[in-house]
C-alpha cells in the first residue's frame, strides 16, 4: 500500500487493543441475530427431513398437514426444480429433494404456519413414501460400489472427483533420498458447532422485492443462489447477513432453508422465519472431511526433503459443497512450510449417504498438516534429528516460489519456531528420542508442529475478473464517516477492522465511524467471511477508499490554509500542517471544505489479489496474496492406565504480519487452539453405518465440545513480519493457528508414552490399545494400515520453477500400454 | 390455539405481566412474548448454557424452566444487567477485552459470572473455570472470558488491576 | 427451536395434594421437580405426559435435616447445588457432596434435584434423540419401537442407569421414602432399581419420592469415581461407588460394597468384590482382587459415549482408584 499508511511508528489506531465497535451491543443483548428478528404477521417454517439415508421419493402426501388449522402454506421440491450449489462445478443440491433423498436430514417438504408448534405438528402429518436404495457409508464402499450412484455426475460410480498433479519428477526425488518413509493416517470428520443455530427470515413486499436476513458467512453467494433458484432478477433480491453467532465455515454455503423461506414468503405474502434445531445444524454440516492419507517422503540424512508423494481420500458426504476445492486443499499447502523440491499429489473425494462435508476452519488443510507433521516427527526419529531442527533447517524461503507455484511473500516461521522452543524450554524437556534417559517423567511429553495458511484465495469461487472485495465510504458534512462493505462479522471482528483502518487513514477515532456491512442493497460486494480473506482483502479495499477520501480532504484543506498538500496530516480528528500543528481544521470542517469544492464526498476502494504464477489446471486452489505461519509446542500428560490424554499447555507463535488489533489477534489464536484441541482430543462426526447411517449423536451433549475444564493454558507469541500484500502488513489469524495444534499434541503423546496415534481424534481407547501393543512388543501404533487401491488418472505434469517451468502443465504425451 | 396463561413477576427490576401459551418455556416467553431477545439459545435441551438467566439470583437455564414457574420470582436477563446507561463491570470488561467474539454465548456467561462474583468476590482461576463449566463457547477458548471475569471482580472489589501485557499483545 | 408438547401443568402446594393430583392424573401423569431430565425428554417426545405436577413448592421436600451422628434426611426437591454446597453434607457425607458435584454443570445443579437425579430416566443413545432421529431407526424398544438396537436379539431394554448418586446411595445403604394415596413406604436404595431400561424402578408411577435417608456415619467411608469425556455436562459412562467399614481406622474390613453405575439398566453391586475385601485389611492385593471382580461383572454395551470394551476395562481401574482413596 501507499507509503503514507505503511510507516509503522506513527500509527494511532492500527496495532492498538481497541474494543470491537460492536462489542458493547453484544454484551447487553442488543445485537440482533437472525432468530431475534420478529416481523408483524410472521410465519414459522419447519422442514420435514428424510429419515431414509438413500431412497427414491415415490409420493409426498401433504393433504393431512394442509387441513391442520394454522397451516398457511406447504412446499415441496417440485416447486423449486432448479439446482444450486456453492461451486459452479457442483450444482447438485435442491432446496427440497424432488425425486431422491441422499442422507438422513435431507429436506423433502416445508410448512409455513402461524406458530412453530403448528408448523411442527403439520410437518409430522406429511407422509412420504420412499423406495429404499442401498447405502454407501464409507470411503472404501464408495470406491468399490458403483451402483446405486448417489449422484449422476462426477468421476464415475460414487467418486465425486479425482485429481492428480505432479510437480517435477518425484521418482527422481526419491532416487536422490537417503531415506524414504511412508505413513498412513486418518483424520475423522468433525463439525463447526457454532453456538447459534442457523436461522433465516424472508420478507416479500408488495412491490415485488424480496429481503432475506440470514445467519450466513456469504451473503453474496446466497444472493446468487436465490436469484438462480427463484428465477428472480438479482436486483429484486436483498440479502442481509445478520451477525453470525459463530460460523467457522459452517455458514458458507447457500442453504436449502434460506431458499425455502424465501419461496414461502413469496407464496404467502407474509414474512417467514426458520430457525434450525441443533439436530438440523448437524445435518447442514459442511464440516471437516474425514480424510484417509498416505504420505511418502524422501529425505537426505540432514532431513532435507527430496521429494514427496501425498495421497488423500475424502469422505464427502451426500453433496458437492466446496468439496472439489477441499480435495485440492488437502494437497496444496504441503509445500509452503518446508522446502519440497518435487511433489506429487493424488486426491479422491467420494460421495456417501451422510450430511455433506465442506469447509471448516483450515479448510482441507488440518488433515494433511496433521499427517505431514507427525510423518516428519517419525522421519526425525529415524534420522536421530531433533524435531525442531528438521523443521527449522529446511524452511521455505521468503519471496520464493514453491514447486507447485505458490508465491511466498513474508515468512516468519523460523521466528515462530524459535519463540515456542525457547518459551516451552524445549531443550530441557525433549529427550532426543532417548527413551531410557528421559528428561520429563514417563507419561509427560512434549511435541512440536508447524503450519501455514492462506490469507484469502487467489481466485474467486466463480470465474470473473472483478474485485474480490469492495468498500464504499461516505463522508458527511457533520464529520460522520460511514464505511460500507459486503463483508460479514462472524465474531472475528471484521466490522471493527474496517473501522480501525479507515480511522487510521483519516485520523479519526474508530468509534466515530458507522460501519454498514453485509447488505446486498447497501454495500459493495465482498465475497464473504471464509478462506481467511477478510482482513487482507477488505482491509486493502478500505485503505484505498480511505486514501481516496483523504486525498479530497487534503486538497480542499491545503487550498483553504494555503499550505502544501504534502504538509498536511490527519490525526486526532484534525487535518493540520505537520510543520505548524496548530494550523489546521477539524475533521468535520475538512469535510465541509471538500464537499464545498467537490460535491458530495463518497469514495470507493476495491481489492483483487495479484495474479497467480501457477497456470496449470487446478492452480486455482492454493495461491494467496500472503501466507501466515504458526508453530506450536504442546505439553501433555498421558495416563497409561486409562489412555486419557490431558493437554496441559500449548505454546503457540503466529506470524501475523502486523496486528491490526493485537487483542483480537490473541482471541483468534486462543480460539483456534481451542478448536484444534477439540479436534485432536474428542470431537467427531460419527455414524451408525449398520443402522441406516444415522448420525450417532446429533446433539450438543454427545458431540463433545471442550468445556472450560478441558481447555489448556495457552502461551501466545505474535510475530510481526509485515507482508507487502497485507493492509499495514497484516496477514490472517482466524484459521492458521488451529493447524499445528493437533499434530503437536500427537507428537507430544508419542514423547510421553512412546505410542503413535495416527488417527484423529486421539481418544483414550486408541492410546490404551497402542500401549497394549507396545507392551506385547508389537508396533506401538494405532492407525490405518493401508489405503484403498484407486485407478488414479495420469498426473498432470508441471515442471517446477527450479526445473525451468513456466507454471503451465506439460502437454500430455500419448504413451499408453 | 391454546388458552393463554398470565403471570406476574419481577423482570429486570420492574414488575411485569405477560400472557402466553402455558406450555412455553421461560426462554420462549422472554424472547417471543416479551421481546427480550438478549437471551439466546443453542440447543433448548440443557446441553450448552447459552440461555442462562438469573432467577432469584441463581443461574438457571431458561430453556428448561416453564414460563409459569416464573410467577412471583425475580428474573434477570442480560438486558437487566446494566445500571441504566452504566454497563455492569462484567459487561464492560467482556466488551473491552474481547471476551465476546461472536457474542452469542456472552449473555449466558455474563449472568453465570454475575452469580459467581456475588457468591465469591475473589475467585481463583480454577474457581472461575468450574463456575463457567456449564457454558460452551466455540470462539474464545475461554481465556479472554476468564480475564474479563478477573478484571471485573477486581474492579467490583474496588481494586486497581491491569491485565498483564501478554494477555493483549502476547509474550515477547 | 425445540419446544415442549402441550400438557396440563399443576403445582402442588401440599404434599397430600401432590399425591392426590397424581392419582387423579393416572398413568398420563408425571411429577416434575427441576425439569432437567423430564423437559428435554418431552421436547424430544420420548416422554409425553398429559399432566405434569410440580413438587418444587412442597416444603417437606425442600429440607435437609439431621447430621452424621444421627443420620440425615434430604428432601427430594433439594437442588443438587444445595446438596453439594451444604456444609454438614460436605463434612459428614463428603462422598455424597462429591458425587453430586460431578453431576452435569453448575447451572443444571442449580435446577436439578436430588430426587430427580435418583429417579433419572435410563439413558441410551438410541433413545435420547429427537422424534425425527428415532424414526430413522424405526424407533426402539423403550419408546415406540419393538427392537432394542443395543442388543437386537434381546427382549429387554438396555438403556443405562446414568445417575451419579444412585451407586453412591446403594453403596452407603441410603433409604428412600415414597408416598402415595395408598400410604408410605421406606425402602433401601438397592431395592429401588430394576435391571430393565424401561421398567427401571421398583416404584409405581403414582408414588412420590419424599426424601432420602442417609445412614449415620459410624465408622464407614465411601468414595465415588466417575468416568466421562468432559469435566462438565457429561453423564457417567461408568461410576464406581466404594464403601468400606473397618473395625478400627486402618484395621480389618468388616463390611464393604462396590457398586457400578453407568454400565447397565440398574446399578451393579459387585458382591464378589465385597467378598474379596471383607475380613482383610484394605491393601493392594485385596483392592486388585476386588477390581478384577468389578471388571468381570461390568458388561457395558455400545449405547453411551466411548467404546464399550474400554469402559469395561476402566471398571477395573476406577475400582482400584475408588478403593485406594479409602485405604490411605
Amino acid at each position: 500500500m501507499s507509503k503514507k499508511t505503511s510507516k509503522n511508528g506513527d500509527l494511532n489506531v492500527v496495532g492498538k487493543p481497541f474494543r470491537k465497535v460492536d462489542a458493547r451491543a453484544k454484551c447487553v443483548g442488543q445485537t440482533k441475530f437472525a432468530d431475534d428478528i420478529f416481523l408483524p404477521r410472521m410465519l414459522y417454517c419447519k422442514m420435514l427431513r428424510s429419515h431414509e439415508p438413500h431412497a427414491l421419493i415415490k409420493k409426498i402426501d401433504t393433504s393431512k398437514a394442509e387441513k391442520l388449522p394454522g397451516v398457511i402454506a406447504i412446499l415441496t421440491g417440485k416447486e423449486l426444480p432448479i439446482p444450486y450449489g456453492i461451486l459452479p462445478v457442483s450444482q447438485d443440491e435442491h432446496a427440497l429433494c424432488i425425486d431422491k433423498v441422499r442422507f438422513i436430514g435431507d429436506p423433502v417438504a416445508a410448512v409455513a404456519a402461524v406458530d412453530e408448534d403448528v408448523a411442527f405438528d403439520a410437518m409430522n402429518l406429511i407422509v412420504v413414501e420412499y423406495v429404499r436404495l442401498n447405502t454407501i457409508s464409507t470411503i472404501e464402499e464408495a470406491l468399490l460400489i458403483e451402483e446405486p450412484r448417489i449422484h449422476e455426475y462426477g468421476d464415475g460410480g460414487n467418486v465425486h472427483k479425482k485429481v492428480s498433479l505432479e510437480f517435477g519428477d518425484v521418482q527422481q526425488g526419491f532416487r536422490d533420498a537417503d531415506l524414504i518413509r511412508e505413513d498412513t493416517f486418518f483424520y475423522e470428520g468433525n463439525t463447526h458447532l457454532p453456538m447459534e443455530q442457523h436461522a433465516a427470515v424472508a420478507h416479500f413486499d408488495a412491490d415485488g422485492k424480496l429481503t432475506l436476513w440470514s445467519s450466513t458467512q456469504t451473503p453474496h453467494y446466497v444472493h446468487r443462489a436465490l436469484a438462480k433458484v427463484l428465477e428472480m432478477p438479482a436486483s429484486h433480491i436483498r440479502v442481509i447477513a445478520t451477525p453470525n453467532g459463530g460460523g467457522f465455515g459452517g455458514k458458507s454455503d447457500p442453504f436449502n432453508h434460506e431458499i425455502v423461506v424465501a419461496k414461502l414468503a413469496i407464496m404467502t405474502g407474509r414474512p417467514v422465519k426458520v430457525t434450525l434445531t441443533r439436530e438440523e445444524v448437524f445435518y447442514c454440516h459442511r464440516g471437516r472431511h474425514p480424510v484417509l492419507m498416505k504420505v511418502k517422503t524422501g529425505v537426505k540424512k540432514n532431513g532435507a526433503i527430496t521429494g514427496m508423494h501425498f495421497q488423500s481420500f475424502l469422505d464427502g458426504g451426500a453433496y458437492g459443497s466446496y468439496g472439489v476445492a477441499s480435495t485440492f486443499y488437502t494437497g496444496a499447502l504441503q509445500t509452503v512450510t518446508y522446502d519440497v523440491p518435487r511433489y506429487k499429489f493424488e486426491g479422491v473425494r467420494c460421495f456417501t449417504n451422510k450430511p455433506p462435508c465442506g469447509p471448516k476452519r483450515g479448510h482441507g488443510t488440518p488433515q494433511p498438516r496433521y499427517a505431514l507433521e507427525v510423518h516428519l516427527d517419525k522421519i526425525a526419529e529415524q534420522l536421530k534429528l531433533d524435531p525442531v531442527e528438521i523443521r527449522r533447517q529446511h524452511l521455505v524461503k521468503p519471496n520464493s516460489l514453491t514447486a507447485n507455484y505458490l508465491r511466498i511473500g513474508s515468512m516468519g516461521l523460523g521466528t515462530c519456531i524459535d519463540k515456542v522452543v525457547k518459551g516451552s524450554d524445549w531443550k530441557n524437556k525433549f529427550s532426543g528420542w532417548d527413551r531410557p534417559n528421559r528428561k520429563l517423567p514417563e507419561g509427560k511429553g512434549i511435541g512440536i508442529a508447524c503450519s501455514s495458511y492462506i490469507c484469502g484465495a487467489g481466485l474467486p469461487i466463480y470465474w470473473n475478473s472483478m474485485p474480490q472485495s469492495g468498500v464504499q465510504l461516505r463522508l458527511d458534512r457533520q464529520g460522520g464517516v460511514c464505511v460500507m462493505c459486503g463483508s460479514i462479522d462472524i465474531g472475528q471482528g471484521s466490522d471493527s477492522i474496517l473501522a480501525y483502518i479507515v480511522a487510521e487513514v483519516l485520523g479519526i477515532d474508530p468509534f466515530d465511524i458507522r460501519v454498514v456491512t453485509a447488505d446486498t442493497d447497501l454495500t459493495p460486494v465482498d465475497l464473504g467471511s471464509y478462506s481467511s480473506r477478510v482482513t487482507l482483502m477488505t482491509g486493502n479495499a478500505a485503505i484505498q477508499a480511505a486514501e481516496r477520501a483523504r486525498e479530497l480532504l487534503v486538497i480542499a484543506v491545503a487550498e483553504k490554509l494555503g499550505v502544501p498538500i504534502e504538509n498536511l496530516s490527519l490525526a486526532e480528528r484534525r487535518v493540520f500542517d505537520v510543520e505548524n500543528p496548530e494550523t489546521g481544521v477539524s475533521f468535520a470542517e475538512a469535510v465541509v471544505l471538500a464537499e464545498s469544492k467537490f460535491g458530495t464526498i463518497g469514495t470507493v476502494g476495491s481489492y483483487s489479489p495479484p495474479p497467480s504464477p501457477g497456470k496449470y489446471k487446478g492452480a486455482g486452489v492454493g495461491p494467496s496474496p500472503a501466507y501466515s505461519y504458526s508453530a506450536s509446542v504442546a505439553e501433555v500428560d498421558v495416563d497409561s492406565a486409562t489412555g486419557i490424554v490431558t493437554v496441559e499447555r500449548i505454546w503457540i507463535a503466529h506470524d501475523i504480519g502486523k496486528s491490526i488489533n493485537p487483542m483480537l489477534v490473541m482471541g483468534q489464536v486462543e480460539g483456534s487452539v481451542y478448536m484444534g484441541l477439540g479436534e485432536i482430543l474428542m470431537e467427531e462426526m460419527t455414524y451408525r453405518t449398520n443402522r441406516n447411517v444415522v448420525h450417532k449423536f446429533p446433539s450438543m451433549l454427545e458431540y463433545k465440545s471442550p468445556t472450560t475444564m478441558e481447555m489448556c493454558d495457552v502461551k501466545t507469541y505474535l510475530i510481526e513480519d509485515a507482508d507487502p500484500n497485507g493492509p499495514f502488513g497484516a496477514k490472517e489469524v482466524g484459521q492458521g493457528p488451529l493447524l499445528p495444534v493437533p499434530p503437536a499434541v500427537a507428537n507430544a503423546v508419542y514423547d510421553a508414552v512412546g505410542v503413535r496415534i495416527d488417527e484423529v481424534p486421539i481418544t483414550p481407547e486408541k492410546v490404551l490399545k497402542a500401549l497394549r501393543e507396545k507392551a506385547r512388543g508389537r508396533d506401538p501404533r494405532y492407525g490405518p494400515l493401508s489405503v484403498p487401491t484407486v485407478s488414479w488418472p495420469e498426473p498432470l505434469k508441471v515442471l517446477t520453477p527450479a526445473e525451468g517451468g513456466d507454471g503451465k502443465e506439460m502437454p500430455r504425451v500419448a504413451v499408453h500400454s | 390455539m391454546t388458552d393463554k396463561a398470565r403471570i406476574k413477576f419481577n423482570l429486570n427490576g420492574e414488575p411485569a405481566e405477560v400472557a402466553f401459551a402455558p406450555h412455553k418455556t421461560l426462554l420462549e416467553v422472554l424472547r417471543e412474548d416479551l421481546g427480550l431477545t438478549g437471551t439466546k439459545h443453542g440447543c433448548e435441551l440443557g446441553e450448552c448454557g447459552t440461555c442462562t438467566i438469573l432467577v432469584d439470583g441463581r443461574a438457571v437455564l431458561s430453556c428448561l424452566m416453564l414460563g409459569l414457574d416464573a410467577e412471583g420470582h425475580d428474573v434477570k436477563t442480560v438486558e437487566g444487567m446494566a445500571d441504566g446507561a452504566e454497563l455492569h463491570p462484567l459487561q464492560d470488561t467482556f466488551a473491552n477485552l474481547g471476551a465476546a467474539q461472536c457474542g452469542y454465548c456472552s449473555p449466558g456467561f455474563l449472568l453465570v459470572a454475575e452469580e459467581l462474583l456475588k457468591k465469591n468476590p475473589r475467585p481463583t482461576r480454577d474457581e472461575i473455570k468450574e463456575a463457567l463449566s456449564g457454558n460452551l463457547c466455540r470462539c474464545t477458548g475461554y481465556i479472554k472470558i476468564y480475564e474479563a471475569v478477573e478484571l471485573a471482580a477486581a474492579r467490583m472489589r474496588g481494586e486497581e488491576m491491569q491485565l498483564p501485557e501478554e494477555a493483549v499483545y502476547g509474550l515477547k | 427451536m425445540m419446544r415442549l408438547p402441550k400438557f396440563e401443568y399443576r403445582v402442588a402446594r401440599e404434599i397430600r395434594d401432590a399425591v392426590r393430583m397424581i392419582a387423579d392424573a393416572g398413568p398420563a401423569g408425571q411429577f416434575v421437580a427441576g425439569g432437567t431430565d423430564l423437559y428435554p425428554n418431552m421436547k424430544r417426545r420420548q416422554q409425553t405426559p398429559r399432566t405434569v405436577i410440580s413438587v418444587t413448592r412442597l416444603s417437606e421436600l425442600n429440607q435437609i435435616t439431621g447430621d452424621g451422628s444421627s443420620g440425615v434426611k434430604i428432601g427430594a426437591s433439594v437442588t443438587l447445588t444445595d446438596v453439594c454446597e451444604h456444609p454438614m453434607i460436605k463434612r459428614d457425607y463428603p462422598v455424597v457432596a462429591h458425587a453430586a458435584r460431578t453431576i452435569s454443570t453448575p447451572i443444571l445443579r442449580n435446577m436439578g434435584t436430588i430426587g430427580g437425579n435418583l429417579l433419572l430416566d435410563t439413558r441410551c443413545n438410541y433413545y435420547d434423540q429427537n422424534y425425527e432421529w428415532r424414526k430413522g431407526i424405526n424407533f426402539c424398544l423403550k419408546k415406540d419401537g419393538d427392537v432394542c438396537w443395543v442388543a437386537p436379539g434381546s427382549s429387554k431394554c438396555w438403556a443405562v442407569q446414568s445417575s451419579d448418586l444412585v451407586p453412591v446411595m446403594v453403596a452407603i445403604g441410603a433409604k428412600l421414602r415414597f408416598l402415595s394415596t395408598l400410604g408410605e413406604r421406606v425402602v433401601e436404595a438397592a431395592g429401588v432399581y430394576n435391571d430393565d431400561g424401561i421398567d427401571y424402578l421398583h416404584k409405581r408411577a403414582d408414588e412420590l419420592l419424599v426424601d432420602i435417608h442417609l445412614p449415620p456415619t459410624n465408622g464407614w467411608r465411601a468414595s465415588y469415581q466417575k468416568l466421562r469425556r468432559r469435566g462438565a455436562f457429561d453423564f457417567p459412562v461408568l461410576g464406581v461407588a466404594a464403601y468400606v467399614k473397618t473395625d478400627r481406622p486402618g484395621g480389618t474390613v468388616i463390611d464393604a460394597k462396590v457398586v457400578l453405575g453407568g454400565i447397565a439398566p440398574a446399578p451393579v453391586q459387585v458382591t464378589e468384590a465385597e467378598l474379596a475385601l471383607v475380613g482383610e485389611r484394605l491393601d493392594r492385593d485385596q483392592i486388585l482382587a476386588a477390581a478384577e471382580a468389578a471388571y468381570i461383572k461390568a458388561r457395558p454395551l455400545d449405547n453411551t459415549d466411548f467404546v464399550m470394551n474400554w469402559r469395561k476395562q476402566m471398571a477395573r481401574e476406577y475400582t482400584i482408584r475408588a478403593l485406594e482413596s479409602l485405604s490411605s
